[in-house]
């Protein structure tokens, strides 16, 4: 008995911990983002309108939540910049996660299929880039990309090319830098299953009369699909957000959602649109979040 | 319906192999390497179509990569692999007949029961009401009667096994392989299942090769056992053959329990062979069907062929047929309900286990500790081997 309340208390702030984390460093936050996007612009410090003064009484605080409104997110809909942001946004996160896959899975299922020595070493590889910075690693990239840069002057000594390809701010430039960056991030959840998949059961496909590619479809692939859904996850969320990739390789005539919010913050200095934008960009990441945890738990009750 | 079950693939494959007076499986010379380690080196051996043949070894002996290079996840480096005389040593393994039996199964989990049995169908490109049909037939094969829509997951162990073995039935094949499929099952499970495969084995004709590690589940379920130690082949025989004449000192440890004297050769007197050991005296032994050489033997006798008494034969009949008597006391009992095994440390030296039946519920019989007693046994009951 008395062991048990021994345990009990440290498993019970245990079970609360994560709770008050997201409490502190997510809820709270979020409660002010949602409070400035219903509040107007003004030329003071903070530059929105009203602002809550607990200490300047209930009239004060009942007249300050009369004054908030929903113009930010109407304004949101009627102005095409925001909608065509999020359009982009979207076209550009689900065009790169597809890439991702094409480009990621292949590698993944290599580095799973080599002897147990050689995965430690594929797995470094692949980790390997996280130890420069990021922002150096997209800068390497306009050098590569540039007029004069490595990527022309290969294709130009092996005469595919006869002039030099304007790469920078274009959007292939930006697809490059995206893949590139984001790789790792689809690479290791496929590694994962795809590592821990019983050999044998591509092995059996192939007794029962599967060629190959066969086994691939029939086995492998639906058996992998929990690491391509967190992978697709894992790349796709902060793909729709991204602001310093497509700020630096991409032309500046389309932007994305990250790149708009971070106009209005700090060159219009309209921080209540600017976080209007933000909540809007929140529930538009929801809805495929929620997607795969219902389907994982389908599977889940399916499975056990 | 299950009582007429077509013979169509195994069977005619069986019956050309048999018509052409060949067997249905000739592993010719095969050996494979991994690296360095030769896992399996130079295997020549004939399996004949309906044959239940089980490959024998501790691990690491070879077996389960021969098994392999049988459904063509490995390809042998050396040799030749002929099914139904043709070679298929090169073969991928969905272009062989042969269908196996995984050690853990293998069974899809996204797939349901029934699915998992039509898999091979599918591949087939058997027809959809065809498929049902076999599925159908599968299942009640194996008594899964109304576990067609569960996943793998949702099945007990035993289950899993019976979906397994379904499903590598399935496709009627020449040969099947059964890698240690009995393993997984606790020891209940395991012995009620070895009847049913040797009952479903015989009904279906099809040839069986089993992989195990366990000499008594080959003794019990196999026709003809091959063992295997350190890749090659070291005896292959029925299990009486076997157990009761292996042909080194190895085999008769490793299948089953026996006691070993070393010796030396001593005299040839008609049908008898002396030897004289180190640990156990003088023994005569009858002559081996092998002839020996007139140099080092041991003397193998197994522990239930070892008879225990108080005293020395008196009879002349009896003094002829212990010629054998080697005087000890019990050094240790070990009751194991069926049979007791008693160790009796011999004046000569050695030890001998005897296994006594205890065949009266009361123990007035028992021996006990440090009593002196008689441990014999008739020529006859002694194997020789060269050592």
């Amino acid at each position: 008995m008395s062991s048990r309340r021994i345990f009990a208390r440290p498993a019970r702030f245990a079970a609360i911990a994560p709770y008050l984390w997201m409490m502190l460093f997510f809820l709270v936050p979020f409660a002010f983002v949602l409070k400035i996007s219903l509040s107007q612009t003004a030329i003071a410090q903070p530059p929105y309108d009203p602002v809550f003064d607990l200490t300047a009484g209930w009239e004060a605080l009942k007249t300050a939540l009369a004054a908030l409104s929903i113009d930010n997110f109407r304004l949101l809909i009627s102005d095409d910049i925001y909608v065509f942001a999020y359009v982009r946004s979207l076209t550009v996160a689900v065009t790169a996660t597809a890439l991702l896959l094409l480009i990621g899975y292949p590698i993944a299922y290599g580095m799973a299929r080599l002897p147990r020595s050689w995965q430690a070493v594929a797995m470094v590889l692949v980790i390997v880039p996280f130890w420069t910075s990021f922002l150096i690693r997209i800068y390497a990239w306009i050098n590569i990309l540039q007029h004069d840069g490595l990527l022309n002057q290969i294709l130009l000594a092996l005469h595919l090319v006869s002039q030099p390809v304007v790469w920078l701010s274009t959007d292939s430039a930006m697809y490059i830098g995206i893949v590139y960056s984001y790789l790792p991030f689809m690479i290791l959840p496929l590694y994962a299953t795809l590592a821990k998949m019983e050999p044998a059961l591509e092995e059996a496909a192939g007794d029962l009369g599967a060629p190959p590619w066969q086994v691939f479809w029939l086995v492998t692939f639906p058996l992998s699909l929990p690491g391509v859904g967190a992978g697709v996850l894992l790349c796709f969320i902060p793909i729709v957000g991204e602001f310093v990739i497509p700020d630096l390789l991409a032309g500046s005539n389309a932007l994305m959602i990250g790149q708009t919010l971070w106009l209005e913050f700090f060159t219009n200095k309209d921080w209540p649109v600017a976080s209007a934008a933000a909540i809007v960009l929140l529930v538009v990441l929801l809805v495929p979040l929620l997607l795969y945890e219902r389907l994982q738990k389908r599977q889940l009750e399916q499975g056990r | 319906m299950t009582d007429e079950l077509p013979k169509t693939n195994a069977a005619t494959g069986a019956a050309d192999a048999a018509a052409a007076g060949q067997p249905l499986l000739r592993i010719e010379g095969v050996a494979k390497s991994f690296g360095t380690f030769r896992a399996v080196d130079g295997v020549s051996l004939d399996i004949k179509a309906g044959e239940f043949f089980a490959l024998l070894g501790p691990s690491g002996c070879g077996k389960t990569t021969l098994l392999r290079m049988l459904a063509g996840f490995e390809a042998p480096d050396e040799g030749r692999i002929l099914l139904g005389g043709e070679d298929i040593a090169q073969a991928l393994p969905h272009e062989r007949p042969v269908n196996m039996m995984f050690q853990n199964y293998a069974l899809f989990p996204h797939l349901s029961v029934r699915d998992n049995i039509a898999f091979g169908l599918k591949r087939a490109g058997m027809a959809r009401a065809d498929i049902a049909t076999r599925v159908a037939e599968m299942v009640a094969l194996v008594k899964l009667e109304g576990l067609e829509k569960r996943k793998p997951d949702q099945l007990s162990g035993g289950q899993r096994q019976r979906v397994a073995l379904a499903r590598a039935l399935a496709r009627r094949p020449q040969l099947l392989l059964l890698d240690e499929p009995l393993a997984a099952l606790d020891k209940k499970l395991r012995e009620s299942t070895q009847a049913e495969l040797m009952e479903l084995q015989r009904r279906l004709g099809t040839t069986f090769v089993i992989v195990t590690h366990d000499q008594e589940e080959a003794m019990t379920m196999a026709s003809r056992i091959g063992v295997m130690k350190a890749g090659k082949l070291a005896q292959v025989a029925r299990p009486r053959e076997l157990y009761e004449a292996p042909r080194s000192r190895w085999i008769a440890e490793f299948v089953g329990d026996v006691n070993v004297f070393e010796g030396e050769f001593k005299l040839r007197d008609g049908h008898r062979l002396v030897i004289a050991t180190r640990d156990a005296g003088t023994l005569v032994t009858a002559e081996p069907r092998e002839p020996v050489g007139e140099t080092k033997l041991s003397v193998a006798i197994r522990p239930e062929k070892v008879k225990l008494s108080r005293r020395g034969p008196v009879s002349e009949a009896g003094r002829e047929m212990a010629i054998n008597s080697l005087d000890g006391v019990i050094a240790d009992i070990c009751y194991l309900g069926g049979t007791t095994t008693y160790k009796v440390k011999l004046d000569a030296g050695g030890t001998v286990q005897a296994s006594v039946v205890n065949s009266a519920r009361l123990d007035v019989d028992a021996y006990s500790v440090n009593q002196n007693v008689v441990a014999w046994f008739t020529p006859d009951d002694c194997v020789v081997l060269q050592s």
